[in-house]
């Protein structure tokens, strides 16, 4: 029981980190997309993208936090007093991010939507980076058991922590462009095919690059992390590394399906491989799962939802994703603007 | 030097529970007003929906197509403010969270569920309005309304189990050892709290629409489209108005069944006796006096039991220690905002009479200019008597963050930086309502002038084209 509510909370912090992490990728891309002419078919692409389901996506944060309240408290007091800094910055960014994408669809006027934008794709770096450095944290050891405060500050300014942040960015910005390249390719926009095919093979090179130098790093800062990640989680990182290698590999000539989902695959094997590298501990090497978990009658009620969730939301999610996918959502509102449209002129 | 040896590091090492309060108060307060119109706004639009596909009428099709479109800023907003509540039960709340987050948390797993839902068909009503077949497309609204309902039920079961926390076993050392999650979920303060939230979001939600309407009304766009989001709207509201007086009149004599020193804040009764005055406004003094205000005669006796009338005994705030219940200021906070609540209240449902009554022999609204000013006025009463209301539960609880549990000191974040939080929420939350409020009535004034280019812009078109009246 215990193991099937921990399953569940990295279940949901693997689909986070995909879909969400694929959202928060595009808006890094949106900001080095550069300057308002420059960057205006990138972000057109990015846009389109990231349309209709980008609610969605962030309600798995909700869900992650629900399942760690309810199911292992103790833990969630420990990091939530421990990553104090971390987790209000990510917090703020998240609130920046969803406000002003949705306000950017909402408004019509080039400058606004400029401003919304800058605020956009910062806050989108801001939140990945928060997040891996809170991981990071927990791997090596910084949140101590028992609902207590470690280190403000060292808990999460450290190498582990800066090491993840930065994979967690990579990571997320590869996912983005290889998901990208798809778009634009079912848009028809050959350039903008090459375009992000290029930053897929970059961002993929540097999260390869970060990713190594990660492993030093977490041997030496967070061992029973290491001996996980070389032993029972080897696969998992073999497949990753495998899986983020084919991505690239499938984008060669055109982009095709298989493409997206080996880069999904490379993400989601790579956070199950910490997962599973740091078990059975929750906080590793102060408290188990067993240890954390609520009692029985708690976690039956969650994974019921949860059993709910798979019968109501998945069909939904389906649904919502093959209308997409058939075009049957399109954007809206852009073109009802008077006089904007492919000629008119740009303030 | 000195300003920093002073003024700034003092600071820092301030007491974190007040400033804890301080920020949940204000982003529940802020998120609050959000909830209403993610609730409500959909069954407006769904109602709009309904008749324009039913009678072919364009003006409420394009109705339904714009309050979606408004739906999803604030619909967007409300789930960046409700994502910052999760984050805070955590960073202002851990010991809170870290010892009853097993029961607590339990409502949420199901609310995570229809928040959910909600999410996935507000993408899909919001988009698909062209190229979905119309009644197809109406039906994929319904699940919004619907999750809306069982959402919020489910946070407010969480907020009703801090007044009546069931469903736990504890040890001798006062932790959890087990939980049962029906009892928690359907503790005893649940229904007719959820029943008073899911109400006062109709309510609320019918009166701010119904109060840009109404504003454009009074400025002369007196055509058909704005009629119709004037009366959708405010139909919706003044349905809720009597059954919130009856649901709230529930809930009152519950609290005093159930939360007795809750409810000797709220009438502001001092020592237990019976023939019990309902004293309007006034307040306590530092003795915990009753001072001022205009005490009717028996009144609170009679309406905590009418079958007892002025006999029946409603018992003191001194029947329990100093510790163990709200201070006199907060007796006051209770007791003003009850006042409020009940008052504003009373005036809404006045003006709803004022609605029913002109229906009834007139067979339309009221015509009156003054009727559409208080409509106007209505919508910030509206707010106003809801924040009210949450004041009344949530002061009415302390000094108890667990009804006789845990207190909200012993629940809050060692932090001291939470000052610096609160104050970042605070401008970022103030930026954030005012450009939601621009947006928004950016997003009308274009509508507005882009009337003359709908053709392009018909909802279900090509395939069903509706004609422009």
């Amino acid at each position: 029981m215990d193991t099937a509510a921990a399953l569940l909370l990295f279940a949901a912090i693997t689909i986070y980190a995909i879909f969400g992490g694929a959202d928060f990728g595009a808006g890094f891309w949106d900001l080095t997309a550069g300057g308002a002419q420059r960057g205006e078919r990138p972000r057109e692409v990015i846009d389109h993208s990231i349309g209709p389901v980008w609610e969605a996506n962030h309600v798995w944060l909700i869900f992650i936090f629900v399942v760690l309240w309810t199911c292992f408290s103790e833990a969630y007091a420990s990091i939530t007093l421990t990553m104090f800094v971390p987790l209000t910055l990510a917090a703020l960014g998240i609130v920046l991010r969803g406000a002003s994408f949705a306000f950017g669809k909402a408004v019509f006027r080039q400058r606004a939507r400029r401003s919304f934008g800058a605020i956009f794709a910062v806050s989108s770096v801001l939140v990945p980076y928060c997040f891996g450095a809170i991981a990071g944290g927990i791997a090596s050891g910084q949140v101590p058991a028992g609902g207590r405060a470690g280190d403000p500050l060292r808990s999460w300014v450290n190498p582990t922590s800066v090491v993840m942040g930065l994979l967690a960015v990579s990571v997320t910005a590869y996912v983005a462009a290889v998901l990208l390249t798809w778009d634009a390719h079912r848009l028809s926009d050959e350039a903008m095919v090459g375009y992000f095919r290029v930053r897929a093979v970059a961002a993929g090179a540097v999260a390869g690059a970060v990713a190594l130098v990660g492993l030093f790093v977490v041997r030496s800062e967070a061992s029973y992390v290491f001996g996980g990640l070389t032993s029972r989680a080897l696969p998992l990182v073999i497949i990753s590394a495998v899986a983020g290698l084919g991505a690239l590999f499938l984008l060669r000539g055109r982009p095709h399906r298989g493409g997206r989902l080996a880069a999904i695959a490379a993400a989601g094997a790579l956070v199950l491989a910490w997962g599973v590298a740091q078990w059975n501990y929750l906080l590793p090497e102060t408290l188990t799962v067993s240890a954390a978990a609520a009692p029985s009658g708690t976690i039956t009620a969650v994974l019921v939802a949860a059993g709910l969730a798979v019968l109501l939301i998945v069909p939904a999610f389906i649904l919502l994703y093959v209308l997409d996918q058939r075009g049957l959502l399109p954007e809206e509102g852009v073109d009802d603007e008077p006089g904007r449209g492919p000629g008119a002129s740009r303030a | 030097m000195t300003l920093f040896a002073d003024v700034l590091i003092p600071m820092m090492e301030v007491n974190p529970v007040p400033w804890a309060r301080a920020q949940m108060a204000f982003t529940l307060a802020f998120h609050i007003i959000l909830v209403p119109l993610g609730v409500s706004w959909s069954v407006m639009a769904l109602i709009a929906n309904y008749r324009g596909i039913r009678r072919a009428e364009a003006d409420a099709i394009r109705l339904a197509q714009r309050w979606s479109k408004y739906m999803a800023v604030t619909f967007a907003v409300g789930a960046v403010t409700g994502t910052v509540l999760s984050f805070e039960f955590g960073l202002l709340w851990p010991q809170f969270m870290g010892h009853w987050g097993e029961a607590f948390g339990v409502p949420f797993a199901f609310e995570g569920l229809f928040f959910f839902l909600e999410a996935v068909f507000i993408s899909i009503y919001i988009f698909g309005w062209r190229r979905l077949k119309p009644w197809t497309h109406f039906w994929t609204g319904v699940p919004i309304a619907v999750a809306g309902i069982f959402g919020s039920v489910s946070v407010v079961a969480a907020n009703a189990w801090m007044n009546s926390p069931e469903g736990v076993t504890l040890d001798t050392a006062g932790n959890v050892v087990a939980v049962d999650p029906l009892g928690v979920i359907f503790n005893r303060a649940m229904p007719l709290m959820a029943a008073h939230m899911v109400v006062a979001a109709y309510l609320v939600g019918g009166f701010l629409v119904a109060m840009v309407y109404a504003t454009a009304m009074l400025r002369g766009r007196r055509d058909r489209y704005h009629r119709l989001g004037f009366l959708i709207a405010f139909t919706v509201a003044a349905i809720a108005v009597p059954v919130q007086m009856g649901v709230g009149d529930g809930l009152a004599r519950w609290v005093y069944s159930n939360q007795p020193v809750k409810f000797a804040a709220i009438e502001m009764v001092p020592t237990t006796s019976s023939d019990v005055p309902e004293t309007l406004l006034g307040h306590l003094n530092s003795e915990g006096q009753v001072v001022g205000g205009v005490p009717i005669p028996g009144l609170a006796s009679w309406l905590s039991d009418p079958s007892t009338g002025r006999a029946t005994v409603v018992q003191g705030l001194d029947t329990v220690p100093a510790d163990e219940r709200p201070t006199n200021r907060q007796v006051n906070v209770v007791h003003l905002a009850w006042d409020i609540m009940v008052g504003v209240g009373t005036a809404l449902f006045l003006l709803t009479l004022w609605y029913w009554t002109s229906w009834i022999f007139r067979r339309d609204m009221p015509r009156s200019k003054w009727f559409l000013r208080c409509a106007v006025a209505a919508g910030p009463l509206a707010v106003l008597t809801m924040e009210a209301g949450w004041t009344v539960s949530e002061v009415g609880r302390q000094p108890w963050i667990v009804y006789n549990k845990m207190r909200v000191e012993d629940a809050a974040t060692t932090n001291t930086g939470v000052w610096i939080t609160l104050i970042a929420v605070t401008i970022l939350y103030i930026g954030l309502g005012v450009t939601t409020v621009l947006v928004l009535r950016g997003m009308s004034r274009r509508y507005r002038e882009a009337r003359r280019f709908e053709e392009t812009d018909s909802p279900y078109g090509p395939r069903e084209p509706v004609k422009e009246t």
